[in-house]
């Protein structure tokens, strides 16, 4: 079975004018289906990007990317967003809910652009939101939320359609220590319950910690890939 | 993207900017007022002037001194005084073979007096056929007879308004009053009439035309004759003859510098359909051009809308919108804001058009009915609709551009 995801010599790069900034330089990596990977890295080091281009939201220069063993290079925008409705969910920094639609219908956005039966958006978009724990809070509008409950909702949101991998680009970055901690538990549990794969970005390495498996990026380079011997898990933390 | 759900944000993203929403839309339902007055009150002319006309049969010919008024200002007509005794002997039935019968009319403004009341209004000097023509008949007493014609009698009667300014209550019938300080005796009232083919039969004093020639007119030419013609179907050969005697009469060659001019039912009809399409080719422009600004009203608005929701739009491009998707997002809010637009201004244009029926129909005493034409009402909705589809498609294609990660980048 092929990897989940796997580049190969993924190049990306700004041109404004004459003047060309590499962003990646020759990032080849693969993600099975399961893990829990965390890319880490300084601020402009390239992982924002490399999400992105993971998820299908920009474009590469030059190298392959094979998303479930298909090369993606020839994809269309149809294409592209077909894949991440159906096989891929994000959880923003800023959580980036619609502030005058309910949690639910919050949860239910991407069962819009999906195939799945009218029918059953309530219903999954309900159980979406069990799994989060948010179940009392599904007529409320998102700024009657805390922070982590928004990123909660975030994540039940990424769930709904029910996709292959979860992007999240550093969930916890907006939240305090105690929220962030519920949100990572929450990722843990979507992990670990329903082996979902996750792919984390976070520059803190107390959050990268809860992966699996740690990717470290600097100046647009894989400068470390390797297993986590001891996982740090958010319930112990918060105990 | 399923429609009940697009509808829903729709509808809530335009209630979240009501006053910016109703600003908007301000160009469009002036546009679609203006298009639904402009049906409606063009129509409520036309039935008035053809209402007018209805009760003169189609087999009345006019017969009017000078060539046809080119517009409103155009005096020639009221100038001219080519229509006298010879022509009116001229028009028989030896150079009309289908002419029925003939009705000379002299118009005179006049000063009818009775005792101290006075009444400042115009005199009609004619014969027993206009009464025919026009189908008005007196309520009490007759009308003037051949005879009255005949001898040049001081008959007259009188029009309802005449009756109650000069007698109030008291009875007129038999009553003597003065025009132009001569004495007439009353032998016939009107009932309340208001107006019949253009002519107020209220305000009126009808007298022979012979007794109007002698002593009231001063001149002696007439300001129309109007012609009974046998058959309905008779009435364009007899205009041509008509035309060809008069011409004849005149020793005119070149139509051009005919010295009268001749009008039929299907004429009158014809220039009422020229008036009115002029009056909706007039508040039609203005229609349009207040919909082309109320079109780009929605397009700068949409474009602020797409700016100010960059955010939203990379949101849902990343949750898997396509292109296609975020442009009918779009262009829904866009036709949906111009629809609503062009809904009130049906209602407002309807509105209008039904407070000016009742204030002309109230104080003028017209009969002018208001139309609400559903035609109209279609056409405002699928013309609102088309500017919003118009001005909507350049902001929404912008927003479907729109990359995911520029738009969630976006501050």
């Amino acid at each position: 079975m092929p990897p989940l995801i796997e580049t190969r010599n993924i190049c990306k790069e700004y041109r404004d004018g004459q003047t060309v900034t590499p962003v990646l330089d020759n990032i080849s990596l693969q993600i099975r289906k399961g893990e829990f990977v965390a890319i880490m890295g300084p601020s402009g080091s390239g992982k924002s990007t490399l999400l992105h281009i993971l998820g299908f939201l920009d474009a590469y220069s030059s190298g392959d990317y094979l998303f479930e063993g298909k090369e993606t290079s020839s994809y269309t925008e149809e294409e592209s967003a077909k894949v991440r409705n159906r096989k891929i969910g994000f959880v923003f920094q800023a959580f980036n809910l619609l502030a005058r639609a309910s949690v639910l219908d919050n949860v239910k956005l991407p069962l819009l652009y999906s195939e799945i039966d009218e029918k059953e958006w309530d219903e999954r978009a309900r159980k979406s939101l069990e799994s989060v724990g948010l179940s009392h809070r599904i007529n409320h509008e998102p700024n009657e939320l805390s922070g982590g409950e928004k990123q909660r909702a975030a994540i039940a949101r990424a769930l709904v359609a029910n996709p292959e991998v979860i992007f999240a680009d550093e969930p916890t970055g907006n939240l305090d220590s105690k929220s962030g901690q519920m949100v990572m538990e929450t990722l843990e549990q979507v992990h670990q319950k329903e082996g979902r794969t996750i792919i984390l970005i976070t520059h803190e390495t107390e959050t990268a910690e809860h992966a699996e498996r740690i990717i470290n990026i600097r100046d647009g380079k894989i400068e470390k890939d390797e297993k986590i011997a001891t996982r740090r898990l958010a319930k112990t933390f918060i105990k | 993207m399923r429609t009940a759900h697009t509808f829903k944000s729709a509808f809530k993203s335009l209630r979240a900017n009501k006053t910016r929403s109703a600003l908007t839309i301000l160009g469009i339902v002036i546009g679609i007022t203006a298009i639904i007055i402009v049906v409606s009150v063009s129509e409520g002319a036309k039935g008035l002037i053809l209402s007018q006309i209805k009760g003169l049969g189609a087999n009345i010919i006019f017969i009017e001194p000078g060539r046809e008024p080119e517009g409103p200002s155009d005096f020639t007509q009221i100038l001219s005084d080519s229509l006298k005794d010879r022509e009116l002997k001229a028009l028989n039935k030896r150079n009309i073979p289908d002419l029925k019968d003939l009705a000379p009319a002299v118009m005179v403004p006049a000063i009818l007096s009775r005792g101290g009341e006075t009444k400042n209004t115009n005199v009609l000097g004619t014969s027993p056929l206009y009464a025919e023509m026009l189908s008005i008949f007196p309520e009490q007493g007759v009308f003037l007879s051949d005879d009255d014609v005949l001898s040049g009698s001081n008959s007259v009667v009188i029009g309802y308004n005449v009756k109650e300014e000069l007698f109030g209550p008291s009875d007129a019938l038999g009553e003597n009053i003065k025009i132009k300080n001569k004495n007439f005796r009353v032998i016939g009232v009107f009932p309340k009439k208001g107006q019949v083919a253009f002519f107020d039969v209220d305000n009126v004093a009808i007298i022979p035309y012979t007794t109007a020639l002698n002593y009231i007119s001063g001149s002696r030419h007439y300001n129309l004759i109007m012609a009974e013609i046998s058959t309905d179907e008779a009435v364009p050969r007899a205009a041509k003859d008509i035309e060809i005697t008069l011409r004849n009469l005149h020793s005119i060659t070149d139509p051009e510098k005919d010295d009268f001019h001749i009008t039929t039912q299907e004429d009158i009809v014809d220039r009422v359909g020229t008036i009115t399409g002029v009056l909706q080719t007039l508040l039609g422009s203005v229609a349009a051009i207040s919909l082309i600004v109320g079109g780009i009203g929605i397009m700068n608005i949409m474009l602020v809308s797409v700016t100010e929701r960059t955010r939203e739009i990379g949101l849902r491009k990343a949750l898997g919108a396509r292109p296609a998707d975020i442009l009918y997002q779009f262009l829904l809010e866009a036709v949906m804001l111009t629809i609503i637009g062009g809904v009130i201004g049906i209602i407002l244009g309807a509105l209008f058009s039904f407070t000016v029926s009742i204030v002309l129909s109230k104080t003028l005493n017209l009969d002018w009915s208001f139309v609400f034409s559903t035609k109209a009402a279609a056409l405002g909705i699928a013309v609102s609709g088309g500017i919003g589809l118009i001005f909507g498609i350049f902001p929404a294609r912008r927003a479907s551009k729109k990359s995911p990660i520029e738009a969630l980048r976006y501050e």
